[in-house]
């Protein structure tokens, strides 16, 4: 087991004793959590567990009531609002896949394309050379170069995830939290995110929220299991599939 | 980069809406000074005054439309940034009347002199001053937007409950301007003006020259708000508007954004004022009343909203039918305006030109498939038309 001092030199997100609570309710409960640079994690628990809240507070949009939460060692999350912590590099894909659907595909990528973000820098900005590269290659990396001029509005619910996904990507993240991506999906688009999702994390870090034991399985990845606000078990998904405590909790008998 | 901003204003249907108000803007003052009045096209100038006060409306509700069309806001309160426009421009006039006012009192206007006030009130410093009231249409409205937006969208104050507050904004100033010891005229607002940059208020050629303005400050405020809804800005704006929490988690600061929004809106409305006052000849504080601000929501909605070119539409065609309806069956109106806006909400959801606009790219995607499934065409042709 490693100490705090030596996981604390490497990491790139770090919760420390995180607490918050709702009208009573404690959604985390002194929860600690760690992910490391180029990490690709999965997070699995029961219904109001902490998960979503858990992205809550990284990202800005809930204020814990006590405990620490750095980026990158120093960075306090909990002082920045949800605009300056995706400057920073956090990215988020929400649970209901959330896509600009009057605009076309390839706008939404251009709007995440991580560039200056002010009004008059937006007011005048002129498509480059080296942007439409980069949107074109998003597009491949997503499988949906043949369909940039369709509105958002028209892709399927598995396509508006994955247009979710690169967006992400446009915005350029050292660390994406992706809740439940495969909700909803097929087998055969479950398959082909796993696989999209284990090449984003060549080059970042990925934290996955997801309820599919198979998807999970696919990834191949460390696991970790929250209950009730706080870290049940973490390790391989078989270790921690055979844990006692999370068979009780959540994969039941 | 600017030009690259401009440009991007043009798309087709903007340029022949700028053309049809710039011709406007020449031919309805032509015809009223140039024709005899017996002659079959002549206008007098009583519709063109008339047909300037349309004008100015289509601006409020262009100002309007984008905030509500593009940014997801609707204000119902626009009519309160309209009045304080008008009511800077009606200062401005105030001061032109001099010695001339039922006192004679060059220094003061006619209303302080009738409260028995000795001196003029700060506020009204500099309104003898054309550019300086010129630049005051602009401020005072930008500023009210600029602070009321500050608090409202920093606290994240959305839909309904924004609405409700913006409703409270001209409520209250409506109350406020009421008040004699404003220092506004009261009940009774400003009035009886006689003179702008030196010319009669009543006469012909002023008359056309306020037409004129009216039609192009409409043109240009039309050309600014395409290029910003044009631009990458606008795209953000939409996405305010659809999936404001995506906005935030991309990075943008939705505050700011909404905030230039609603002070250039604020601006245009402003104008709109401005230009309505002279035209119309009084100014008070009913213009604050929140049942305008409403109505202009409907015309925004007749016309459809999100498409900059159908506000204007629609605030000519329901003022024109009001000027209709109001004359030949004065009790009837707000029953056909009321009717009207559930009308448009039960059968044109998108207003007049959002469903032509739909209609012309459905048809085209239609067009486009039944090429692809023939084998002619491709299939980046149905992918644009859908668009």
């Amino acid at each position: 087991m490693n100490t705090i001092a030596e996981t604390r030199s490497k990491s790139l997100l770090y919760l420390e004793d995180v607490s918050v609570s709702f009208d009573g309710f404690k959604a985390l409960n002194s929860l600690s959590f760690v992910v490391e640079p180029g990490e690709l994690r999965a997070i699995i628990g029961p219904n109001g567990a902490g998960k979503t809240t858990m992205m809550d507070i990284i990202t800005g949009k809930t204020r814990p009531d006590t405990g620490k939460v750095l980026f990158e060692d120093e960075i306090d999350l909990t002082r920045k609002d949800e605009a300056d912590i995706a400057q920073l590099g956090i990215g988020r894909k929400f649970q209901k896949p959330t896509v600009f659907e009057s605009h076309t595909v390839w706008d939404n990528l251009e709007l995440a394309l991580n560039r200056p973000r002010g009004v008059f820098s937006t007011l005048f900005y002129k498509l480059s050379a080296e942007d439409t590269a980069r949107i074109e290659e998003i597009l491949d990396t997503i499988r949906m170069s043949h369909r940039k001029n369709e509105l958002a509005a028209n892709l399927s619910h598995g396509q508006k995830q994955w247009l979710e996904i690169g967006m992400l990507l446009a915005q350029e993240p050292k660390l994406l939290l992706v809740d439940e991506p495969v909700a909803g999906m097929t087998d055969a688009e479950t398959a082909e995110t796993a696989v999209l999702l284990r090449e984003i994390a060549k080059s970042r870090s990925v934290v996955v929220v997801e309820h599919d034991m198979g998807f999970i399985r696919e990834l191949g990845v460390k696991v970790t299991c929250l209950a009730e606000g706080s870290v049940l078990a973490e390790g391989s998904i078989d270790f921690v599939s055979s844990d006692p405590k999370v068979i009780e909790n959540y994969l039941g008998r | 980069m600017i030009s690259a901003f401009i440009f991007r204003a043009l798309k087709g249907h903007i340029v022949v809406t700028v053309a049809v108000i710039l011709a406007f803007a020449v031919l309805v003052p032509a015809s009223n000074l140039l024709l005899a009045p017996d002659h079959a096209l002549h206008i007098p100038t009583y519709v063109m005054s008339l047909m300037g006060k349309y004008l100015c409306y289509a601006l409020l509700a262009l100002a309007l439309d984008l905030v509500w069309g593009y940014c997801g806001i609707l204000s119902l309160g626009h009519g309160a940034f309209f009045a304080l426009g008008g009511y800077a421009m009606g200062m401005y006039l105030m001061r032109q009347i001099g010695s001339r006012g039922v006192y004679g009192n060059a220094d003061l206007p006619d209303f302080m002199v009738f409260l028995n006030w000795k001196e003029l009130p700060w506020f009204w410093y500099g309104f003898d001053m054309f550019p300086f009231a010129m630049l005051m249409v602009l401020f005072v409205p930008g500023l009210l937007a600029f602070v009321f937006g500050w608090f409202a969208f920093r606290s994240r104050v959305n839909g309904v409950y924004l609405s409700i507050i913006t409703q409270a904004m001209t409520y209250a100033l409506m109350l406020a301007f009421f008040r004699n010891d404003m220092g506004f005229g009261g009940n009774n607002g400003l009035t009886d003006y006689k003179e702008i940059v030196g010319f009669s208020v009543q006469g012909g050629g002023t008359r056309a020259v306020l037409f004129a303005m009216s039609a192009l400050m409409l043109a240009l405020c039309l050309l600014i708000a395409s290029a910003i809804v044009n631009s990458k800005f606008g795209k953000v704006l939409v996405g305010v508007r659809d999936a404001e929490s995506r906005v935030r988690f991309l990075g943008f600061r939705v505050e700011n954004i909404k905030l230039f929004t609603f002070v250039v809106s604020a601006m245009f409305a402003g104008i709109a004022g401005a230009l309505f006052v002279p035209q119309v000849g009084i100014i008070n504080p009913g213009e604050f009343a929140p049942a305008n601000s409403i109505e202009v929501v409907v015309w925004t909605a007749v016309g459809g909203r999100g498409t900059l070119i159908g506000p204007i539409i629609g605030a000519v065609l329901v003022n024109a039918g009001k000027s209709y309806f109001t004359g030949a069956f004065p009790e009837l109106w707000l029953f056909a305006l009321g009717g009207l806006f559930i009308a448009v909400t039960l059968f044109l959801p998108k207003g007049i030109v959002g469903t032509i606009q739909s209609g012309f790219t459905g048809r085209k995607a239609m067009r486009a498939a039944a090429d692809a499934e023939k084998g002619r065409g491709d299939v980046t042709a149905v992918a644009q038309a859908a668009e």
